[in-house]
């Protein structure tokens, strides 16, 4: 194909427009974060840091923050062990059933959250009684759809990998957990840990799910965030947080890009 | 970061399935072996998703029940009012044909703005330019969902940044700026799977096609465009169930446009009709499946 | 071929082992019927034993205040200090909410309209309420007290709390002129376009059944909870009139004080907080009135769950928050007259009490309280041929479209 000056030019243009798209609004939530009007009026009506202090000591920002935190872990950490279990499963066996587990994976993921929600809250209000709903079940909840992510991850790695470092391995004479250990595992590392960013930044921001698998008295970063959206109080803590966690997410983001892009070294 | 992105980040051609070993003498033994490795494997994860399937069952069947108009507890009275309520009720239409309108929208909005920038930066780019790109898309995925949508409605108020832009115009809340505010919240979910759609395109078709004398555009068209479909089709997958699946954001920019996902939500919450919204939720259920279903046809299962 | 045989007896008999796991899903069963309802037997508590440190309880916005919206706002913090219980408050954006939320039977209590009382009461998710456990009622007003929305033959289901009126509100920078009716936001050609907003609920066609009890009398509607068929429909039209000028509906209380400092609304129905945030705000200017036509309003009632966690903790709260100063802390802040009858004594406006006509029986009669319709009119003459909310609830989903 002719990458003609003029198609190089059109598409450039285009990925700059794109990216612009993405990025104004978020520039807006950065410039807000230091608004000194509690209203977001534009043009900005001052400079000020003081919602900066403000959530500084914000209570209800920082345990939300926590609990979230740990319910990300907690989904990550089951989503990390399911997700390898089935793509284990579905890339080095065969048995019957085996297609639709991509399916069945991919479920939760795919269902509107509403749905996902009243069912799980209808199933944990069975399951737990009234009054257990807390981190347990949101981490649950979280759980269903960060499995497939770690699975997909997985299943492509093992798909690219090839049977062929395992099968040697056995013919070397190494029990199955050996090779597990010190072959697959290495080799995996790369996909697990894109699929752990993945899942864990999925849990870190749902809001719907988690409305109907909380308690009372348990509240996530997005379930505070949504309390406190509009309230001419709050709003400028909240652009704040969400001004740090833009910023923040450049990490995790450029080590996931760099560790599956890393793994192409080991390939032969 | 709202739902599952960029499901996998690997984007080389993949290599072909193992099978299991053969060996002969010892071949009956390990096909037993294997068959118990198999189920211990299955076993953590079929406990999740048997316990989801059971969940959406239960669902299911609550749809069939009825509530005490009065207090609103359900009662287990089987009956098909609700879905028959469901299928024939203007309202319920409406709302459903708008939501669907909305996605379909949503996704060929995203399509058309993620061709060209996955095109660009997977063809064009050099490697290190390619890797920020990548970066720079995904990053504004851990923004917090909510925030975005409360930007865009910063963004389009009558105070606002657009109407300083352009002089006082701005389409304000409703249906024009919810699907605004939509194609911007999944952008980045089409971008990635349509970017590792065009990382698997083989370069020498590019140069096949310009040596059989194709210019640009019907190389495109010809070539580009089918073999990236399925990656475009995965990418809709995450725009058309996101939308049909969204109250928040229309909450906060819709003005007073209600999808499906608000008449749900209000069914369960402002009505107490559980049943009734269990109803309704087979309505994006089926939506849903029937896409995957169809999409798994054009392959865009694996490229997800 | 055979694949898919196989695969689909296996989803079928996966379906059929799941169902079995739907049958054991609990419920409550009720009557369907709305005229001779039994109200369900709940033990009453006798005696309030020591706080079980932490309460859980679903609030109308401003009920509750812990300092987060104003610093020198706050009766939670002291609360805590005296009783121990650590209140975790849940605000309720409509009645609908607050019914929904209360049945899912993780809170303790619920400050209850006159549209979710009986529903609630009804329902099985209110116990009945002790008053002698309560000493501050014996000093609340006494047309509030046994009232037809919060008790049953003769017993309590809750401590009266306050009541109040839906106002009309307008920028008064953008419209200079006082309003008087309601027909500013109802009339077909409005002159503020696209700039209403209305109560994002079902209850709100009561507010379109009073609008038209004065202006189309012909209608021959005496209560705007008591609609035959045919005067819902009317109603209901001058909503979906109505809409084409409406640019958000709101429940969220602050999504309207952001919709009018931010020029998204200019005139809309209204509770008294609301206006007095803008007003602290200064973005903007407003005003409120009770327009010609007359109001609905609402008369909240404290109410404790039938599966309250922490019984002890509630009924301090209930105490507490009918107590003297802390009643007129809430009313001040809120913009409604208090229940309590001493509380006027401490408020800060001295003529606070006489501005709300707190202590006046027949003004408070005036208000057209929230209520649940019912096939029943609620009326009280006798005929059965009214709406009841269920229909109510679908209308208002037509109108919203």
């Amino acid at each position: 194909m002719v990458l003609s000056p003029r198609l190089r030019w059109t598409l450039r243009i285009l990925t700059i427009l794109g990216l612009a798209f993405l990025y104004i609004p978020l520039l807006l939530v950065i410039v807000n974060a230091f608004n000194s009007s509690r209203t977001f009026a534009f043009p900005p009506s001052g400079f000020t840091l003081r919602w900066w202090s403000d959530t500084w000591h914000s209570s209800g920002a920082r345990t939300a923050l926590w609990t979230s935190v740990k319910a990300g872990l907690g989904a990550t950490a089951i989503a990390l062990v399911l997700g390898t279990c089935a793509a284990f499963a579905v890339q080095r066996y065969k048995f019957f059933g085996r297609s639709t587990v991509s399916f069945l994976v991919i479920l939760p993921i795919a269902l509107p959250g509403i749905v996902t929600g009243i069912a799980l809250n209808a199933a944990f209000r069975n399951e737990f009684g009234d009054n257990g709903f807390g981190l347990r079940t949101i981490i649950i909840g979280h759980a269903t759809f960060c499995v497939v992510i770690v699975f997909n991850n997985v299943q492509a790695r093992l798909r690219r990998m090839g049977g062929a470092l395992e099968e040697a391995s056995r013919d070397l004479g190494a029990t199955g957990l050996q090779t597990f250990r010190y072959v697959t595992l290495p080799n995996l590392r790369g996909a697990l840990l894109a699929g752990a960013l993945l899942a864990f930044g999925l849990s870190f921001d749902e809001i719907v799910v988690t409305t109907f698998t909380s308690g009372p008295g348990t509240q996530t970063l997005p379930l505070w965030i949504f309390g406190n959206l509009f309230r001419p109080n709050q709003a400028p803590v909240v652009n704040v947080v969400a001004a740090v966690l833009i910023v923040v997410a450049v990490v995790p983001v450029w080590v996931a890009q760099k560790v599956s892009d890393g793994a192409e070294q080991s390939r032969f | 970061m709202a739902r599952g992105e960029g499901l996998s980040i690997d984007t080389r051609p993949a290599s072909a399935d193992s099978t299991p070993a053969r060996r002969g003498a010892v071949s009956a033994f390990f096909a037993r072996k294997r068959k118990t490795q198999v189920a211990l494997l299955l076993l953590p994860p079929a406990w999740i998703v048997v316990g989801y399937l059971a969940a959406l069952v239960v669902l299911l069947v609550s749809a069939f029940w009825t509530t005490d108009t009065f207090t609103g507890n359900v009662i287990h009275v089987y009956s098909w009012e609700n879905l028959r309520s469901v299928y024939t009720d203007h309202l319920f239409r409406t709302v459903t044909l708008r939501t669907i309108g909305v996605a379909l929208l949503v996704t060929l909005i995203d399509a058309l703005v993620a061709f060209p920038m996955a095109f660009y930066m997977s063809v064009i780019a050099r490697p290190a330019t390619r890797r920020m790109l990548v970066i720079a898309v995904l990053t504004p995925l851990w923004a917090s969902y909510l925030v975005k949508a409360y930007a865009w409605r910063s963004l389009l108020s009558p105070t606002g940044a657009l109407t300083y832009v352009t002089g006082g115009h701005t389409p304000g809340y409703g249906l024009t700026a919810t699907v605004i505010t939509l194609a911007y919240l999944w952008l980045p979910y089409m971008v990635i799977p349509v970017y590792a759609g065009f990382e698997r395109l083989p370069r020498a078709l590019l140069e096949a096609s310009a040596d059989l004398g194709a210019g640009a555009g019907r190389t495109i068209r010809s070539v580009i465009v089918p073999m990236v479909f399925p990656a475009i089709a995965a990418g809709s997958i995450f725009t058309f169930s996101l939308t049909l699946g969204d109250y928040i954001a229309v909450g906060i920019v819709g003005g007073k446009t209600q999808l499906l996902a608000n008449v749900i939500y209000g069914q369960l919450v402002t009505a107490n009709d559980q049943p009734l919204a269990a109803a309704l939720s087979t309505v994006p259920l089926l939506a849903i499946v029937l896409y995957l279903l169809a999409m798994r046809r054009t392959g865009a299962l694996e490229n997800v | 071929m055979t694949t898919m045989l196989r695969r689909t007896s296996t989803v079928v008999s996966l379906l059929a082992a799941l169902s079995l796991v739907a049958a054991c899903a609990s419920s409550k069963s009720g009557n369907t019927s709305t005229s001779k309802r039994s109200v369900p037997k709940i033990a009453m508590a006798t005696a309030v034993g020591p706080g079980e440190g932490a309460l859980n309880i679903i609030v109308w916005a401003g009920y509750a205040e812990d300092g987060s919206n104003d610093k020198t706002v706050d009766w939670v913090h002291p609360f805590e200090q005296q009783t121990g219980c650590k209140v975790n408050a849940k605000i309720g954006n409509t009645s609908d909410e607050m019914v929904q939320l209360m049945k899912t039977g993780q809170y303790d209590g619920v400050s209850a309209s006159g549209d979710a009382t009986l529903r609630l009461v009804y329902g099985g998710d209110v116990a009945p309420v002790n008053t002698n456990l309560v000493p501050n009622y014996a000093t609340v007003s006494p047309f509030l007290k046994n009232g037809n929305w919060n008790s049953v033959n003769g017993q309590m289901y809750g401590i009266p709390h306050g009541w109040g009126a839906n106002l009309l509100m307008w920028d008064s920078k953008k419209i200079p002129t006082d309003l008087d009716s309601w027909g500013a936001v109802f009339d077909k050609s409005s002159a503020y376009k696209g700039k209403v907003t209305a109560y994002d609920s079902p209850i709100y066609i009561a507010d379109a059944a009073l609008y038209l009890m004065a202006t189309q009398p012909s209608l021959g509607i005496t209560d705007p909870y008591s609609l035959t068929p045919s005067q819902l429909d009317a109603a209901v039209a001058l909503l979906k009139q109505q809409k084409s000028n409406v640019g958000e509906y709101w429940s969220d209380y602050t999504k309207e004080v952001q919709a009018f400092e931010s020029g998204t609304s200019d005139v809309g129905t209204t509770w008294q907080v609301i206006a007095n945030l803008i007003t602290a705000d200064k973005k903007t200017t407003v005003k409120t009135a009770v327009p010609k036509e007359g109001v609905t309003g609402w008369s909240d009632t404290w109410m404790i769950s039938a599966h309250a966690q922490h019984p002890n903790c509630m009924y301090k709260w209930m105490n507490y928050i009918i107590s003297p100063t802390v009643n007129a802390q809430v009313a001040e802040w809120f913009g409604e007259a208090p229940a309590q009858t001493l509380a006027c004594q401490h408020t800060v406006d001295k003529s606070f009490c006489d501005t709300y006509h707190a202590l006046d029986s027949s003004y408070a009669g005036k208000i057209h309280y929230w209520t649940t319709p019912q096939t029943q009119c609620v009326n009280g003459n006798g005929k059965s041929d009214c709406t009841d909310y269920a229909t109510w609830v679908s209308k208002w989903q037509e109108v919203k479209g």
